[in-house]
């Protein structure tokens, strides 16, 4: 049963068209992934997600058209926005403060998770003292506590060094195997997509449309050692999106 | 780690960054000193530091009696001009089309000049606090308003919708996004708008009152006793500092965040 359905999006900013027509779905404890070039209008799809902007055409969540956003999707932005004067521990209660649980009850429903998250001991740190893998980890931490029916990731490893990054993508598909979260990731990295996701999204440059859709049949855990599949689906992936770049020229407007 | 208790290595080094201003200031008295000496210049007409440092101190009583009430103006003028301030940028934030409504006229109350509006005000209000208090508030209002309004939105886009997303209203954005994230703003607008609030009390003195600093100096100065407007000059100045340096105090405790980053990276934001 799928949980997110997106039929038909659109979205234009003033004449500018950023959306031309996104139609996926997500489904209970799938992770799926939005790959797509700069620019695309990715985040702008996560934006009409929250009700943070309004565009055409139909979005469900568990078949009841989404009206009330801000209930069903824990959204992790595209920089980690933590604020920079709450400490750590405060900055991952976020979430739970506003939904309106006591500051008390929050801080000790979070705590517990510090050690899986890496960040134990720098509960009382402030973000500017964490290095950058671990301040994408308190933004994470920060989602997932929220408990909604669905994460809404953009781009989580984007600012992030090669290594970091890797390292950050192995940890998050052992977290993801024991949660079986409902995600939606976007990113760039097409290795970070086939690693992570079930399925793939493949968007065009702006205005964005849905080219291809790639089922990702690899094994789970996602061991680096079946690096031979995937990097096949990696070639075939790359291959769509490089070949989506001489369209760039005459969609100018 | 990151306590808000003083540490001794920040002092010393607030030390050290006050020594260059220390030692500057201390060769111009010393220079202002030997001119005087050589020249055989009258004190009536350039005392040297020396002989206002006397004068001050023989007339400590009487300088410290019309601090008092400077004192008091500059305070409850600030005072009220802050809380104005602040009441209207949160309205100005709720309400964008206030701002275009409003500002022009803010602006315009920012070049009136202060030596034909004090005379104006005393005349009005009377030698009593009121004039004084107006006009500290007409100099510092508008510097905190700006502070505050733009401090509010330097808040991150992404801070913003993520609360929404949370489920968070305005309010609740304005309390834990907005506000927050004008905190440096608003200490930047705080460092200069106290020293205009002190200036702006002694010029309302000046035109008149029964006891202050402005008016003892308009004594001094009539009495061709510039020793003691000098002194007066000094106390101002002093009181100056120590507000200032009160403001920087105030903005590292309610900021350790900024001390934390400091540690680790060049600060950064808008801070002179
Ligand atoms: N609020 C807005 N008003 C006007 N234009 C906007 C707005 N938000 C986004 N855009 C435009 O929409 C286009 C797509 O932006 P979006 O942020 O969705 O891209 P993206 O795919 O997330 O890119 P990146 O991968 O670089 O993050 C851009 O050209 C951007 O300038
Ligand atoms: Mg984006």
């Amino acid at each position: 049963m799928s949980r997110l359905e997106v039929r038909h999006v659109r979205k234009a900013f003033g004449g500018l068209e950023v959306l031309a027509d996104i139609s996926l779905r997500v489904d209970a404890g799938e992770f799926v992934s939005i790959l797509g070039p700069s620019g695309a209008g990715k985040s702008t799809l996560f934006q009409l997600l929250t009700g943070a902007e309004h565009g055409e055409g139909e979005m469900f969540f568990d078949g009841a058209p989404l009206d009330d956003h801000g209930r069903h999707f824990a959204f992790m932005p595209q920089r980690d926005a933590l604020m920079p004067w709450r400490r750590i521990l405060d900055n991952t209660t976020l979430g739970l403060e506003v939904q309106g649980v006591h500051r008390k009850a929050a801080r000790s429903r979070v705590a517990p998770l510090f050690a899986e998250f890496g960040l134990a001991g720098f509960e009382r740190h402030f973000p500017a003292q964490l290095s950058g893998g671990m301040r994408q980890r308190a933004a994470l931490l920060r989602t997932v506590v929220q408990e909604r029916d669905m994460l809404l990731l953009d781009e989580p490893f984007g600012a992030l060094d090669a290594l970091t990054r890797a390292a950050m993508q192995r940890w998050l598909e052992q977290m993801w195997r024991h949660y079986r979260w409902t995600a939606l990731l976007i990113t760039h990295d097409v290795r970070e997509a086939v690693f992570l996701s079930d399925r793939i999204y493949v968007l065009s440059a702006r205005p964005a449309r849905v080219v291809r859709e790639i089922k990702v049949p690899l094994p789970r855990p996602r061991d680096p050692a079946g690096a031979r599949q995937s990097g096949i689906l990696e070639a075939e992936i790359l291959d769509i999106l490089l070949n989506l770049q001489p369209s760039k020229g005459h969609d100018h407007d | 780690m990151a306590s808000s208790s003083f540490n001794p290595r920040h002092l010393a080094g607030l030390f050290a960054q006050a020594a260059p201003a220390v030692i500057s200031i201390g060769l111009l008295l010393v220079a202002w000193e030997l001119y005087v000496n050589h020249s055989g210049i009258k004190p009536t007409v350039l005392p040297a530091p020396s002989r206002v440092l006397e004068q001050a101190m023989l007339n400590r009583d009487a300088l410290l009696d019309n601090a008092i009430p400077t004192i008091r103006a500059t305070l409850i003028g600030f005072a009220c001009s802050l809380s104005a301030a602040f009441a209207l940028s949160m309205l100005v934030d709720f309400f964008q089309p206030l701002r275009r409504a409003l500002f022009p006229v803010f602006i315009v109350s920012q070049t009136l000049p202060l030596v034909a509006i004090a005379p104006l005000v005393v005349l009005w209000f009377g030698f009593g606090l009121t004039p004084k208090i107006m006009l500290v508030a007409l100099v510092t209002f508008f510097p905190m308003l700006v502070a505050l309004v733009q401090g509010y939105e330097a808040t991150e886009v992404e801070i913003g919708q993520m609360l929404r997303s949370m489920g968070a209203g305005r309010w609740r954005v304005f309390w834990l996004a907005r506000l927050p994230s004008a905190l440096p703003y608003f200490f930047a607008g705080l460092r200069i708008s106290i020293t205009y609030a002190v200036v702006g009390a002694i010029f309302a003195e000046y035109a008149g009152a029964a006891k202050g600093l402005g008016i003892y100096m308009l004594n001094a100065k009539n009495n061709f006793r510039p020793d003691l407007v000098l002194a007066a000059v000094g106390v101002s100045a002093a009181l100056t500092l120590v507000l200032f340096g009160l403001t920087v105090l105030l903005q590292h405790l309610a900021m350790p965040w900024e001390r934390a980053a400091g540690r680790q990276t060049a600060g950064k934001g808008p801070h002179a």
